[in-house]
């Protein structure tokens, strides 16, 4: 669905671009492929990694790690998870409410969650590229940290 | 030539190392090579809009515009036009960050870029009524409300351990 608009606003923007000028369209153009060509060798490799990754850590194994562990064990690890892995929200979403029906804990679904849509392990390298060390490895390390603020109010909320 | 291979001596020796596992673990196969066309096909689907956006984008938008409307000096409006810019995307975080790299590079502050990209990530509008349905109401708004807040923090850390060096190298990157 939302890539259906992404794609319409696209067309849409590049249609309204092509009319008002040619030579600025194509010189849009040429700028996104030399974006796209300049970090190809890093996606080629973060599709390679998640590939492997999620062979050995699929969808049932991360519902292993995430529906027995409890406690705060339990958060560190379904944090840790969701850091290193790499899953679209609309496969992880219904991943992570048959866990709760199967009596997961809530604290610990939010923290799997929360850490699997902000933090990346996989693209750090990617992100590092353009934002430099420092930076991306901060945002990464704040962000995991805060999935367990953000698991812990989450639980807290649901549970009231 | 020389300048292209190295640029891609990285994907090539992962590559080597993925056929190796396909190899040597056989059982592993189907789900690597599964999940590997999967994303493929994410990435084939997902980038050529995003990409042919952030292309117009440097094109179109002057510098001037970019500081007015992202730059440092403005204020919760700009915050705000970042984060609805980011909840309004699609796809994988991975493809926030040539887009917000050329925000970046553009002038937009380092303090907006990191709310698009907090945004990008966690709030995301058709997602949200996708994870209401999933779990509920209570979960989706709570962790919205809170990842509001996390957001906020976190880019103003990070806007904190941004170097000078870092804008400069992307703006020699970024032709």
């Amino acid at each position: 669905m939302d890539t259906i608009i992404l794609y319409i606003v696209a067309v849409a923007a590049l249609a309204a671009s092509a009319i008002v000028s040619r030579t600025k369209t194509l010189a849009a153009l040429k700028k996104a492929w030399k974006a796209f060509e300049g970090i190809l060798g890093q996606f080629l490799v973060v599709l390679f990694l998640v590939a492997m990754l999620m062979a050995v850590l699929d969808t049932a194994t991360i519902s292993n790690i995430l529906g027995e562990q409890s406690g705060l064990l339990g958060i560190l690890g379904a944090s840790l998870v969701g850091a290193i892995t790499l899953i679209p929200g609309f496969v992880a979403f219904p991943i992570a409410a048959s866990l709760l029906a199967q009596g997961a804990g809530v604290t610990q679904i939010a923290a799997f969650v929360s850490s699997l849509m902000m933090v990346g392990v996989v693209t750090l390298p990617m992100e590092i590229q353009y934002f430099g060390k420092r930076s991306a490895i901060m945002r990464n390390s704040l962000a995991f940290f805060f999935s367990f603020l953000i698991a812990f109010f989450v639980g807290w909320v649901v549970s009231l | 030539m020389k300048k292209g291979l190295r640029r891609y001596a990285a994907a090539i020796l992962m590559g080597m190392v993925f056929l190796a596992l396909i190899i040597i673990f056989p059982d592993y196969r189907e789900k690597a090579g599964k999940s590997l066309l999967g994303q493929l096909g994410t990435v084939a689907l997902v980038l050529p809009p995003i990409f042919i956006l952030l292309g117009l984008l440097d094109v179109w938008v002057p510098r001037e515009k970019m500081i007015r409307i992202l730059g440092e000096g403005s204020s919760v409006k700009g915050a705000l036009v970042a984060f609805l810019l980011g909840s309004f995307a699609a796809g994988p975080l991975y493809g926030a960050f040539p887009f917000a790299a050329v925000l970046l590079k553009k002038g937009a502050s380092v303090f907006n870029v990191m709310i698009f990209l907090g945004a990008w990530s966690t709030t995301k509008l058709p997602m949200l009524l996708f994870e209401i349905s999933a779990l509920g109401l209570r979960f989706a708004l709570s962790r919205l409300a809170i990842d509001i807040v996390a957001i906020v923090f976190i880019a103003l850390l990070v806007k904190r351990s941004f170097h000078e060096d870092d804008i400069r190298r992307l703006q020699t990157q970024i032709p």
